[in-house]
């Protein structure tokens, strides 16, 4: 490594599954590596991956899905984009407003625990208002290619709820997620760390599910950066990847009030420490009333071997493309979805991690097979593919 | 051709409306409430839709993109390959464009230019304005430091500035802070 720092800038949305990034720059980790790291906050995602895409940012705290559909060229400019480092699995939750949840418990047959039960109170619920000729019920999510999106729109589709249909599917910035479920403008959402959390602690929300509840594993953030970086810099590309490695060692051992106050600072997460504490920990509160739920997989940065990019993740995510439109069914998208994530990077850099468990593990459905994705695609019934 | 400025910021929309219209497109509508925005867009039926970066809702209008049934006209990114120029220029203002598909490229080229360069001119005038305020805080705390001399020494108004001055000049400092520690003594001595 040169005397001289390697200048990175890094952009990244406040959210509690950037925390290996934030560790990584402020415990001093990434400095030791000889890197000289400035993260960049934005306020959408769409920022993040233009920057990223024109240059303006080295790397990126990126939702996984859209590093692939850069790559692919769908919904937007094409460019290639690898993931060579995963900052995190799950950490979302579906929350539903408390009419909703009280109209879907009295119309539940079965465990509120059990997805499939709620899903399918769910539709009994649609089809309630639409005898009733109601308007249908608005969920928000974050972002067309996000896991939010798909994980909203598999389970209510588990349910028999049309995503496209039935209901209407609306992106929100996670800011607005809140007051909009308050003001009654969303009916539900689905959404990441912490916002879940500051809906119940509001009283305007129930968090229904964790999405580790839906999927045991599921790529939530990529450290995503250009093919051409990557080829170009792979000194660098190392040196992050150990500072990283270092932070969510350290995020695993060090005292959580720790950690939780430094994602609390204002120019990190910027929302009170108690809240990440309880994300971190995996200990939510579900209900206004106290009631909470806990799952010590609710959010994975470096456990269970979750930093190590699974091109088998990225298949499904291509997968969940197809299934709603948003991408049309090809191998060749297949194989390009699948060469966005780099376990070759990961493992040139770090040999001796963990390799990652398996892949997804779905609460109902067929389980995934990216060797046979039409057999996979067509056991659904509700898809928009032919 | 009909353009949407989505800016929460009502003083930079109204520049860049007021270049829209001297450029010759009259038809420019301004939306500043970001609750329903996809269904005024959906309303005005734009050709162009102009956003500031700042602005979280952009997000919001990626969902154009979408195959969905609610969207009458595809609506697609400016940002192409070919114009890594133009696109970075966008960028580094602060604002970026959608456009209906099958526009001509030169008219959205100068509808661009003119948000680049008004976008420029805006924060340009934010500078001013900022350091204008500042002067004036300076020029305040001066004036004030001056009046506790020439009461604690008994000075003329002109030789109490010069002694900041020249106290200025021999410690290497700005007049200002020389200014600045007066009053914070002044304080003490209270």
């Amino acid at each position: 490594m040169t005397a001289e720092r390697e200048h990175l800038r890094i952009g990244f949305i406040p959210l509690a599954d950037a925390a290996s990034l934030f560790v990584a720059v402020d415990k001093g980790f990434a400095a030791q590596e000889g890197l000289n790291v400035e993260l960049v906050q934005e306020v959408s995602w769409s920022n993040v991956r233009d920057k990223l895409n024109i240059g303006m940012f080295d790397a990126a705290h990126l939702l996984a899905p859209i590093a692939v559909a850069s790559s692919l060229g769908v919904g937007h400019v094409k460019t290639p984009i690898v993931a060579p480092y995963n900052l995190a699995m799950n950490g979302n939750a579906i929350t539903v407003s408390p009419a909703l949840h009280e109209a879907m418990r009295a119309r539940l047959d079965g465990d509120a625990l059990n997805p499939l039960a709620t899903a399918r109170a769910l539709a009994r619920v649609v089809a309630d208002r639409k005898a009733a000729q109601a308007e249908p019920l608005t969920f928000g999510m974050t972002f067309p290619f996000s896991g939010h999106n798909y994980q909203l729109r598999y389970w209510m589709a588990a349910g028999g709820v049309d995503p496209d249909e039935d209901v209407r599917l609306v992106v929100l910035p996670p800011p607005y997620m809140v007051g909009s479920l308050a003001q009654g403008h969303v009916d539900g959402f689905c959404v990441g760390a912490p916002w879940n959390s500051v809906a119940v602690d509001l009283g305007v929300g129930h968090i229904l599910h964790f999405s580790v509840e839906l999927f045991s594993r599921c790529a939530e953030k990529s450290l995503a950066m250009r093919e051409s970086f990557a080829l170009e810099h792979p000194n660098v590309v190392a040196a992050l990847l150990r500072a990283l490695r270092r932070a969510a060692r350290f995020i695993a051992e060090a005292d959580p009030h720790e950690i939780a106050a430094l994602l609390a600072r204002p120019d990190r997460v910027g929302v009170g420490a108690d809240v990440i504490l309880r994300t971190l920990q995996g200990r939510l509160k579900i209900a206004p009333d106290g009631a909470t739920r806990e799952n010590a997989r609710y959010l994975l940065l470096g456990q269970e071997g979750a930093e190590r990019p699974d091109p088998t993740q990225a298949a499904w995510l291509y997968a969940q493309m197809a299934r709603w439109g948003q991408a049309p069914v090809s191998s060749a998208l297949l194989d390009a979805a699948k060469a966005v994530f780099r376990p070759d990077l990961f493992d040139a850099t770090l040999p001796a991690a963990p390799r990652s468990g398996d892949a997804i593990s779905a609460f109902c459905g067929p389980k995934f097979d990216d060797r046979d994705l039409d057999a996979y695609l067509s056991a659904f019934p509700i898809r928009r593919t032919p | 051709m009909k353009i949407v400025i989505v800016d929460e910021s009502p003083v930079r929309a109204a520049i860049l409306e007021d270049g829209l219209r001297e450029a010759g497109f009259t038809n420019v509508e301004r939306i500043a409430e970001m609750r329903s925005l996809l269904a005024r867009i959906y309303a005005i039926d734009p050709d162009v839709i102009l956003i500031d970066l700042e602005n979280p809702s952009r997000d919001i209008l990626e969902q154009m993109f979408q195959v969905s049934r609610a969207v009458r006209r595809p609506v697609a990114m400016f940002v192409d390959q070919s114009d890594a120029a133009s696109i970075q220029a966008s960028v580094d203002a602060g604002v970026s464009a959608y456009i209906v598909d099958g526009l001509k490229k030169e008219r959205i080229k100068s509808i661009l230019d003119l948000c680049v360069s008004r976008f420029n001119a805006f924060s340009r005038l934010q500078d001013e304005l900022a350091r204008a305020k500042s002067e004036i805080e300076e020029r305040k705390t001066i004036d004030r430091a001056k009046g506790l001399l020439m009461k604690a020494k008994n000075l003329s108004e002109e030789d109490a500035y010069r002694l900041m001055r020249s106290t200025a000049m021999r410690e290497k400092k700005k007049i200002f802070e020389i200014a600045q520690a007066i009053i914070t003594a002044s304080e003490l001595f209270k």
